[in-house]
């Protein structure tokens, strides 16, 4: 009992941070619809900032007000971004943003390894908060329980801004109607660099306040990331009261799960988060999405045609040079374009789901890491020979696919996406946690291909034959009427019901589909390696082809292969040199500013203009 | 004449907002009929509950004998019954020909395969029905840079792709010039002859109901307060009261749109 109540206030005051990092995400994603994955990002610099002010400004006085500042540095921080990089893409189709964002992920990363150099860095103590107190027998640290009295506060200070003051109810109503406001006379574009300083700052503050419990690290930004949107989820997008509750809940979960089930920390907040949305898939405050707010947004996307004879000559010379690769190339040249090959088909599987489908997965790598699992497992448990491995490895990932699918079917938009991220990092915390069988952090390694298939060349064949034919395949469904069916259903589910198309069953297989294939790559990936790891499974890896798709134009058939080319050369390129986050940052952040419509849809437009191609009538 | 749709007792509140009440009528063979009533008055939340978009809160609907209450719209498609929305939904990727094309493909259940192309299934069918409404010459064009008028002849293309044997059209000609309003209806008018299709349409513009009804049915905040031919509506007091009191019978046009 005593101890039970101990962890109950560790809990508490873990969810304080927690609480203030995620009320401001769910602040900005309410008023602005950004998914700012940067957020985490924000905490990490509230954290070194707040270190580095708390070295020059000593005693308990300066302890506080070196968190205040810290939040509110960050606040500016925040107000630069959303300046600088937001502003320019608002007018980009739906969650475009967020490749903005993880841009400014990178050039943060970077910038405080600059800056703070890679060590962790110890958080000092709160002076006059140092020892422990003891409740019931238990000691409870003594800044434990000043956190935990100082979070109502703020919960009740961010509801009295946004219930009481007249920005607050700009807010609101913004969160409610966003054309509303702009009728009303309000300028937009301050009213979202407002709530983007209010956002930071709180996410600031956040990670000040933790600092004598946890420290700074350069890893804190992605860490962080999962369980805010979590958190957010659960409570309802948008909610205060629903962040607080949220955030106490799996706070208090957590440290009760590392007590009782240490097997199962890292899953934990995903089973509570996919059991919420599955008995109330708007979180518990949120409120049901109004139809249309997520429509498309821009320009409409184009009809699509079979590529002509052109580029059918041009396709198949690429394709030649391919094949004659061998004769002239490296191995490295090889290996290189085999990675390459592998990332773009699974890109374009997501890319079918997401571009075709509309249905936006944060959760793809769970198909790309799961199929490359299968068939790891399959030949490190039963000694299965490489051949049935690798066909049995598509028809796993499908196989999760369908049950994934048909569990998130039921939502759309960010909460659908939501989902799909929940249930890839249980996958991924099922994997990492179940060492005896999945060889947990250390991986499964010995996984190599057949004699058949041994040697750089051989492989890069088998490569180029599945990764190509995989992405073709794709690229055909998306012409055949099961493709268009899958567009119907995104263009207009309303007159595709009306018209006898089962529009969540087309969706369904299409998801099916999609993870099928992103388990292919994920099989000629394990092969090529020789050895898997769970980060195939994580968020950063779903990221990956999310943001390559981003890049590439989501409303061209070619994008993502395009995007995933070109990211893993650059990628290639860049890591050789000390500071290629904040390169590929800058480069991201200036491709989504310069080319609203991703590389692809971008170099039509340029072609177009030229008369290089033609252009369709009608269309602008 | 027989029957091919009866509606009884049907009614659907939203949080205690009675959108329509205790609506009985039927729908013959072969007949143009017309629902009328001013803004608001319950006529696309019928629509929507003959269609299967909205499950009624009480009622039944039968349709050649067969109640299609708590089915899904795709089955009641498949049944024979097509529809056209008061706000248009077309796909607005596709050209104009493949939005008709994929009805066909739903028709012939086709929208799972995955080996043809689709761009070239049923394609002549599907102009013969864009040369029925008229928009032959705009078939290869983008569906999203349509003008609204057309968007609604397109609408009702892809309702008649499989052959319907009762349409329900939610005003088919709002936001049209009133010449085109009356070529349009005139358009579906022949068309329905020619294939005995039945119809039910609701329409705001009086000239066109008068033109083209063969019966009218009057609804008023929900509740149905008048059936019968052209004329006795046009001399019914009460509708002429309704009507006068929103003040828009006889030019009601751009009130109502
Ligand atoms: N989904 C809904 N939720 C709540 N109320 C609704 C909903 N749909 C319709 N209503 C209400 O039901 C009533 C009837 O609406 P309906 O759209 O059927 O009218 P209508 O006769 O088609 O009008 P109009 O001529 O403007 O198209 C209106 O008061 C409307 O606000
Ligand atoms: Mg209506």
């Amino acid at each position: 009992m005593e101890l039970f109540f101990a962890q109950l206030l560790t809990g508490l005051a873990n969810a304080a941070t927690l609480f203030l990092v995620a009320s401001g995400l769910s602040l900005i994603f309410g008023v602005t619809r950004i998914v700012n994955f940067a957020h985490g990002s924000f905490y990490m610099l509230g954290a070194f900032i707040g270190y580095s002010l708390m070295q020059v400004l000593p005693g308990m006085f300066g302890f506080w007000l070196s968190v205040l500042l810290a939040g509110l540095v960050v606040g500016v921080i925040g107000v630069v971004v959303e300046i600088l990089v937001l502003r320019p893409v608002y007018k980009a189709p739906e969650l475009f943003q967020l490749v903005a964002t993880f841009g400014v992920i990178l050039v943060i990363q970077d910038l405080a390894l600059l800056i703070w150099g890679a060590d962790d860095v110890l958080g000092p103590r709160a002076p006059g908060l140092k020892g422990i107190v003891r409740i019931m027998g238990e000691p409870v640290p003594k800044y434990d329980l000043a956190l935990i009295a100082i979070t109502p506060f703020f919960l009740f200070g961010l509801w009295y801004l946004i219930s009481k003051t007249r920005i607050g109810i700009l807010v609101r109503a913004a969160t409610q109607d966003r054309e509303m406001v702009g009728a009303l006379g309000v300028n937009q574009a301050w009213l979202f660099t407002g709530v983007f300083f209010l956002g930071a700052t709180l996410a600031g503050l956040g990670g000040a306040i933790q600092l004598p419990k946890g420290g700074a690290d350069l890893l804190m930004d992605f860490n962080i990331l999962a369980a805010i949107f979590v958190v957010v989820v659960i409570g309802g997008m948008g909610s205060l009261p629903g962040a607080y509750v949220a955030a106490a809940l799996i706070s208090v979960l957590n440290v009760f799960g590392v007590t009782f089930l240490p097997q199962s920390t890292l899953v934990l907040m995903f089973v509570v988060m996919a059991v919420v949305l599955m008995i109330k898939p708007y979180g518990l405050f949120g409120r049901e999405e109004v139809a249309g707010e997520h429509g498309q947004v821009g320009e409409p996307e184009r009809p699509i045609k079979p590529a002509g004879v052109k580029v059918r000559l041009l396709v198949a010379a690429g394709l030649l040079l391919l094949a004659l690769l061998p004769l002239f190339g490296s191995d490295f040249s090889q290996v290189l374009t085999s990675d390459v090959i592998i990332f773009c088909l699974f890109a374009a599987s997501l890319h079918f789901i997401l571009g075709l489908g509309g249905l936006v997965s944060f959760g793809h790598a769970a198909f790309f890491g799961g199929g490359a699992y299968v068939a790891a497992l399959l030949v490190s448990h039963v000694d299965a020979p490489m051949e049935i491995a690798f066909l049995l490895a598509p028809i796993g990932a499908g196989f999760a696919a369908f049950i994934i699918g048909w569990l998130c079917m039921r939502l759309t938009g960010v909460y659908f996406a939501m989902l799909t991220l929940a249930f890839a990092q249980l996958i991924w915390s099922l994997v990492y946690q179940w060492g005896e069988f999945t060889g947990g952090d250390d991986g499964l390694v010995d996984i190599w291909p057949s004699t058949w298939l041994n040697g750089t060349t051989p492989y890069y064949y088998f490569t180029l034959v599945f990764g190509i034919g995989g992405i073709l395949l794709l690229r055909h469904a998306a012409h055949s009427p099961f493709g268009y069916a899958l567009r119907a259903s995104r263009d207009s589910s309303r007159q595709a019901e009306a018209t006898g198309i089962n529009t969540k069953r087309i969706q369904w297989a299409a998801f099916t589909f999609a993870g099928s294939l992103a388990g292919l790559s994920g099989a000629l990936f394990v092969f090529s390696k020789g050895s898997v790891f769970p980060t195939e499974l994580e968020i950063a890896r779903s990221f990956d082809a999310l943001i390559v798709i981003f890049l590439g134009g989501v409303k061209t058939l070619s994008g993502a292969v395009v995007g995933g080319a070109s990211l893993e050369y650059a990628k290639d390129f860049l890591t050789r040199f000390e500071y290629w986050r904040l390169t590929l940052g800058l480069i991201i952040i200036f491709v989504v500013i310069v080319a609203p419509e991703g590389i692809s849809g971008t170099l039509r437009k340029v072609a177009e203009r030229f008369g290089i191609i033609r252009q369709r009538e009608g269309e602008s | 004449m027989s029957h091919i749709l009866e509606v009884r007792n049907l009614s659907k509140s939203f949080h205690g907002l009675r959108a329509v009440h205790e609506v009985n009528f039927d729908v013959g063979e072969g007949e143009l009929l017309a629902l009328i009533g001013p803004n608001g008055a319950g006529k696309s939340t019928c629509f929507n509950m003959l269609m299967g978009q909205l499950k009624p809160t009480t009622g039944e609907v039968h349709f050649q004998g067969e109640n299609l209450v708590g089915k899904y719209p795709r089955d009641i498609w498949r049944k024979g019954i097509g529809r056209t929305f008061q706000i248009t939904a077309t796909y607005s990727s596709m050209t104009v020909v493949e939005n008709v094309q994929m009805a066909l493909m739903s028709f012939h259940r086709r929208v799972y395969s995955m080996l043809p192309y689709a761009h070239k299934m049923y394609k002549k069918e599907a102009l013969t029905f864009l040369d029925m409404v008229g928009l032959a010459s705009q078939s290869e064009r983008h569906c999203a840079i349509l003008a609204y008028g057309d968007l609604k002849r397109l609408e009702l293309a892809i309702a008649l792709c499989h052959n319907p044997t009762l349409l329900l059209m939610d005003e088919p000609t709002a936001g049209m010039a009133p010449t085109e309003r009356e070529s349009v209806m005139q358009l579906t008018a022949d068309i329905v002859r020619e294939k005995n299709i039945s119809v039910l349409f609701t329409e705001h513009d009086m000239d066109v109901v008068f033109g083209h009804a063969h019966r009218i049915l009057v609804l008023n905040r929900g509740e149905l307060i008048a059936n019968g031919s052209v004329d006795d509506i046009r001399n019914n007091p009460m509708v002429q009261e309704v009507y006068l009191g929103g003040g828009n019978l006889f030019d009601s046009d751009e009130a109502a749109s």
